[in-house]
């Protein structure tokens, strides 16, 4: 496994976000949460990348303990987040940007980088159109690509991605996520968290659902893809 | 009215000058703004303390009579590392002492400023007793030099005569007003230089513009905070060296009224922007200069904060802009 969280339970301030939640990763698969709004879902991604502590709970990284690793030194062993609402770095260049994206990276000059800085600009031929552009006046479908490029431009082996689809159009969600299943083709693990089941779950080996900070069910994309209950909750259909 | 187009280009070159002085204070001001968006109230004593860093270096090495001029440029040479080590250093205990611990627990922001305010006056308290400090271990004899009546001013022991170089209009230029305006100029660039370019730079416009995505970029948001601190501080000690050549004298409490003119200028080219800080230096230092020519010396403070607040009422982001820009620090 690569990734494998046991027993977390993390506080946001009095309130317990999440409680005894335990799920783990497979290199090379997609796994993804899914869940409503305030589900804890990125509290959970949070805490896995760092940005928040663990009150309890284990997070194994590749066999090594990283609960309490400060989260630069997360970014260092290969777990790298996009995160919500894109959060690029909006006073600087696209390229600045992806450069940002590499900060951890000693390799700069070397054939290795360059390969990474070309695999995002062919994942995403908008951004080498944009590359010298002011990111903050880019659009929101643009700014999720570059948010996305830049977690790949640290070659991570878990990207962590939150609510990817968030705020775009249909159109854009699901070239987001053909990118992401291209991403993954190409050897990158990914933990998806999703307000928009129908797509997570489509594109997911595992999946689990997250309710009031707690993991209801599990299963395959397939599998809870067609869940009745899942249905009726997530995927607005009718039964 | 006579006065000032009598003496216009003196006031300007002058006022340049002065207000170069008060740009390098004021980056202090406005890069901790930028990744804290805090205002560090104790920058003023990170740069009385350099001031106070040239005067020791000029007494300690002065005081045998190195009075020539390449002796006095030797010392001013030294003088400037001095200060710079001590403001920065300075300016590390601030962030150690003052914010680290609070930052830690997520205090508010309010609380920061406090502990801002608070460590403001200690530091200057510290200077103003230092006669009482080395007393009480056993040093005022062998200090006495140095620590005799602390809360009096305390000047260069060697007077800096500046020379006329050439003439603007009937103003003849100094080697000074060109010391000064040169060297905050050549920090200026360096600075803007090691901001955009270097790899500590882009960690810092990072944290500035997105703090939480930075984190997961893997920079160290602490270490970016403490090369903050360092380079503003090593800014005001630039400061302190090039006020001490312009007006040879210093106090315990000299950085109050410097860093509020300085936090002005700060703010009047828009906070957080490095460019932003030269541009309300040099119009605060020419204004102050020409206010205090059209409407008599007194009203000189005045002058710089009415044009504060006439600026902020048509610009409430300052002349450049806390903006988005990619001048933003």
């Amino acid at each position: 496994m690569l990734l494998e969280v046991e027993g977390l339970s993390v506080n946001y301030g009095q309130i317990e976000a999440i409680r005894d939640i335990s799920f783990s990763v497979e290199e090379g698969t997609v796994a993804t949460l899914i869940g409503a709004n305030g589900a804890g879902k990125t509290t959970t991604l949070k805490t896995i990348s760092g940005l928040l502590k663990a009150r309890t709970g284990k997070i194994t990284f590749d066999g090594v303990d990283v609960t309490d690793m400060p989260p630069y030194d997360r970014v260092k062993v290969g777990l790298c987040q996009s995160p919500e609402g894109r959060g690029i770095f909006p006073g600087m260049s696209v390229r600045e940007n992806l450069e940002m994206g590499a900060y951890v990276r000693t390799d700069r000059k070397t054939a290795a980088y360059q390969e990474d800085f070309d695999r995002v600009m062919t994942l995403f031929p908008r951004l080498q159109e944009r590359i010298g552009q002011v990111a903050g006046t880019m659009s929101g479908g643009e700014q999720q690509m570059l948010a996305i490029g830049r977690a790949l431009m640290a070659r991570p082996r878990l990207l962590l991605l939150d609510e990817p689809s968030m705020g775009l159009a249909p159109k854009l969600i699901s070239q987001i996520f053909s990118i992401i299943t291209e991403i993954n083709e190409q050897g990158t693990t990914v933990l998806l968290v999703e307000q928009n089941a129908a797509q997570a779950l489509k594109r997911a080996d595992t999946a689990h659902v997250l309710d009031s900070g707690e993991i209801t069910r599990s299963g395959t994309g397939d599998e809870l893809a067609g869940d009745d209950s899942v249905k009726a909750a997530y995927l607005g259909g009718s039964v | 009215m006579q006065f000032f187009f009598d003496h216009f280009f003196e006031l300007t070159i002058t006022g340049l000058a002065l207000g170069s002085i008060y740009a390098l204070v004021a980056l202090g001001y406005t890069m901790v703004y930028g990744v804290l968006q805090l205002i560090n109230f104790a920058h003023s004593e990170v740069f009385m303390y350099g001031t106070f860093a040239v005067i020791w270096v000029f007494t300690a090495f002065g005081a045998g009579g190195h009075t020539s001029t390449g002796g006095i440029i030797g010392l001013l040479i030294v003088s400037v590392f001095a200060a710079m080590l001590v403001s920065g250093g300075i300016a590390l205990l601030i962030e150690r002492v003052a914010y680290r611990p609070l930052l830690k627990r997520n205090s508010p922001k309010l609380v920061a400023l406090i502990s801002a305010i608070g460590a403001s006056f200690a530091l200057s308290e510290t200077m103003g007793l230092r006669d009482r400090i080395t007393g009480f271990v056993g040093l005022d004899k062998p200090l006495a030099d140095y620590v005799n009546g602390a809360r009096d001013n305390s000047s260069l022991p060697v007077e800096i005569t500046p020379k006329a170089v050439f003439k603007i209009g009937d103003y003849s230029v100094t080697t000074i007003d060109l010391l000064v305006i040169i060297t905050a100029l050549v920090m200026m660039v360096f600075l803007d230089r090691f901001v955009r370019r270097s790899r500590a730079g882009r960690g810092m416009r990072a944290v500035a513009q997105n703090p939480e995505a930075a984190a997961l970029m893997g920079v160290n948001a602490v270490r970016v905070r403490q090369i903050t601190f360092l380079l503003g501080g090593m800014m005001a000690g630039v400061a302190a060296t090039l006020y001490m050549i312009r007006i040879g004298t210093t106090r315990f409490d000299a950085g109050f009224i410097l860093g509020v003119k300085a936090f002005t200028a700060a703010v009047m080219g828009g906070i957080g922007n490095l460019r932003g800080a030269l541009l309300g230096g040099l119009v605060l230092g020419v204004a102050e200069n020409w206010g205090s020519a059209i409407i008599g010396t007194q009203w000189k403070d005045v002058v710089a904060f009415i044009l504060l607040v006439v600026i902020l009422l048509f610009r409430p982001t300052g002349l450049l802009g806390e903006s988005l820009g990619r001048a933003r620090a």
